[in-house]
């Protein structure tokens, strides 16, 4: 069954690619007649691009957005229809706190290393309150007796300490980033592996490598091109990109 | 003494003019004992209803479903994903009623809005089908005749095509007693149209037809909306700076917050940031122009009008549009009805001139038609920020015991709210307007 998964997304993943050189040579936007809105007449002279990204990969970029979309609508996202109708919503809003359990751990460790002692305490408590009175992190306690909850990874560790966004980025399933949370995915995912390989038994391992990602998406409202809008990819990658800003700077 | 006598002049002149506007103000019934909580317009609109004072309604099985509505049309690749028209249903397992829900400017099937509404029509026992506004990119590309849309009557053509394509396939599947309809904004006004088209169509006969909020005339409202862009400070050119304070303050009562953003987050952001009328009309101008930017490059693509994008010039789904996007920020959606939706229409209808082109996108045009109408109700707001001033005395005159007045709400800012959500059920359910 992993097999024909992994052998739909590569096919699918080449398909994608080699639709690009299917599209004839196009002439410069120059030498066609002039718009009755031309850009050189409406935007004023010398302005900044309102929503500039630094965006080299464009091109990758919109492959892959696209590829998701395809992967989405092809298996993502019927596999999360099924799990929401065979799941009861109390266990899955459990499956989905137990997962969030994992997260408040990044986020202590990411807050360590921000020399963030707040943060760190408040995610910690979170922790302790939701694995213990929580029954394993399956209810969230610490959500009802009001602990914040910050939201750290190894993408705002870097910024927090200098590292720049670099270029933007559209990962493949996962979606907009750039390159800098893109790198910061992997020391977050090694040490979530190391602390699941630790505090958990191997079956409940091993159904959580096959329900998080399941879980993630289905509590993830965005769905590829549902604006419909020919600019979504041009908005998505700023408001993506401000909001990142924003949270280091916080 | 003639200096006096002027000023004695203005001054009278002066309270007789507040008079004459209180009194107009005056002159439209609203509900009494009404307690909506937000009495700012601005507020309201923005805000909407705050989770005590919502109607407490249940989880429903809203199933989102897609239809080719033109099997034969070729989608440019630039709109690859929307060659079928997407709407949802919650359907009941018997005989039931079934009601039509129409989207406001820009929004889809799909949106809080149809959703709540969809909520409590099927709770009050309806089969409920959710449909885009006419002005949503996916409509544009799918359902759209002409693919240039904002005109009253083709707009209606349109959704009245899209709910007998959608009734046949559901007709197999469902028993249905009486059809009705309902929309809010320009879901409203449209709602008003596709009532007048059924009399001669008699698809469905509606039972009962809900206006929600709509405008009188499009192109009134419009430039209410256009113009609120203004009110960022040092204009469009300052968008950036202006959406990033923004959501800069935004995301600091985000992280105050315990948990992820709950149902009542817009509300306390709102009490949190103590936002001002201006800034308020701001960010309603820029979502307003946010989505009258991409649908004026839809319909442009789409025909290959020549309006932003150069006329032959063939985009597909990996071209830079930045350019076009930066453009289209910057048009108003009345440039798109003088320069574009205007000549377009020019074409096949030479005769018709500017003027009679904008008077016909109007509820004024079918005012004889809605005032013999039984069947049609008007829920409305005497503080709605789309109308010109005076314009609410419309409905008030030409619907008259038929519209129901709310004194606060501004721009469909309460229709979550308990008393306007039984409201809503009642005009279908037979127990009349509260």
């Amino acid at each position: 069954m992993l097999q024909r998964v992994r052998r739909t997304v590569i096919a699918a993943l080449i398909l994608t690619l080699a639709a690009c050189a299917s599209y004839p040579p196009q002439k410069p936007a120059s030498d066609y007649p002039e718009p009755i809105f031309p850009a050189k007449r409406i935007l004023p002279p010398g302005h900044d691009d309102q929503m500039s990204v630094y965006d080299p990969w464009e091109g990758m970029n919109k492959h892959i957005y696209n590829f998701n979309y395809h992967f989405d609508k092809a298996i993502f996202l019927p596999v999360v229809q099924g799990y929401e109708t065979v799941v009861p919503d109390f266990a899955r809003t459990g499956i989905h706190n137990f997962f969030k359990n994992f997260d408040d751990m990044l986020s202590a460790v990411n807050s360590l290393l921000q020399l963030a002692p707040t943060k760190a305490a408040q995610s910690t408590g979170r922790v302790l309150v939701n694995s213990t009175v929580g029954l394993f992190g399956l209810l969230d306690v610490a959500s009802l007796w009001g602990i914040p909850r910050p939201m750290e990874d190894f993408g705002q560790t870097m910024g927090r300490w200098g590292v720049g966004q670099g270029p933007y980025l559209v990962l493949p399933f996962l979606g907009p980033s750039n390159l800098r949370d893109g790198i910061g995915k992997l020391p977050d995912f090694y040490v979530r592996s190391m602390i699941q390989d630790e505090v958990l038994s191997d079956d409940v391992r091993i159904a959580s490598t096959v329900a998080w990602p399941v879980d993630t998406r289905a509590n993830t409202s965005f769905r590829y091109y549902e604006t419909g809008s020919a600019f979504e990819y041009r908005m998505v990658r700023w408001l993506y990109s401000t909001k990142r800003r924003l949270d280091v700077e916080q | 003494m003639t200096s006096k006598i002027r000023i004695a002049v203005r001054c009278v002149a002066g309270v007789l003019a507040y008079l004459a506007s209180s009194i107009a103000t005056a002159s439209v019934v609203t509900v009494q004992n009404y307690e909506y909580p937000i009495s700012d317009r601005f507020v309201a609109t923005v805000v909407g209803t705050p989770v005590e004072y919502e109607a407490k309604l249940p989880s429903i099985p809203f199933e989102q479903r897609s239809i080719d509505i033109f099997p034969d049309r070729k989608t440019p690749d630039v709109f690859f994903y929307g060659k079928e028209l997407l709407y949802s249903v919650a359907l009941q397992d018997h005989e039931s009623p079934l009601i039509f829900l129409i989207a406001g400017t820009g929004a889809s099937h799909e949106g809080s809005k149809n959703r709540n509404m969809a909520k409590a029509f099927y709770q009050a026992g309806f089969h409920v089908v959710s449909t885009s506004s006419p002005t949503f990119n996916n409509f544009v590309t799918a359902a759209s005749y002409t693919g240039v849309v904002g005109d009253a009557k083709k707009d209606a053509e349109d959704i009245y095509r899209v709910f007998e394509k959608i009734w046949a396939e559901l007709e197999q599947d469902i028993e249905v007693s009486t059809f009705n309809v309902t929309g809010y904004s320009l879901g409203g006004f449209n709602a008003a149209y596709v009532a007048k088209l059924d009399e001669t169509r008699q698809s469905f006969n509606f039972e009962n037809v809900l206006l929600i909020n709509p405008p009188v005339s499009i192109y009134n409202s419009i430039s209410l909306l256009d113009r609120m862009i203004n009110n960022i400070p040092g204009g469009m050119d300052n968008f950036d700076k202006f959406f990033d304070n923004l959501m800069r303050a935004y995301i600091n009562v985000y992280k105050e917050s315990s948990d992820a953003i709950g149902d009542d987050f817009l509300y306390k952001a709102y009490k949190a940031l103590n936002l001002k009328d201006e800034q308020l009309a701001a960010l309603i101008g820029v979502s307003f122009r946010l989505s009258s930017a991409s649908l004026i490059f839809t319909s442009d693509v789409v025909v290959d009008f020549g309006f932003i994008k150069p006329k032959g010039l063939i985009l597909n789904r990996y071209s830079n549009l930045t350019q076009y996007n930066e453009v289209a920020n910057r048009i108003g959606f009345t440039d798109y009805y003088h320069e574009f939706f205007y000549p377009f229409y020019k074409q096949t209808e030479p005769d018709a001139t500017r003027d009679e082109f904008i008077a016909a996108i109007s509820l004024e045009e079918i005012e004889d038609y809605l005032r013999d109408t039984e069947k049609i109700t008007v829920m409305h707001n005497a503080d709605d920020i789309i109308l010109q001033p005076g314009e609410i005395e419309f409905f008030a005159d030409v619907f008259g015991t038929r519209a129901t007045i709310y004194p606060t709400g501004g721009h469909c800012g309460n229709m979550s709210y308990s008393d306007n959500v039984a409201h809503m059920v009642a005009v279908f359910t037979g127990g009349g307007a509260p």
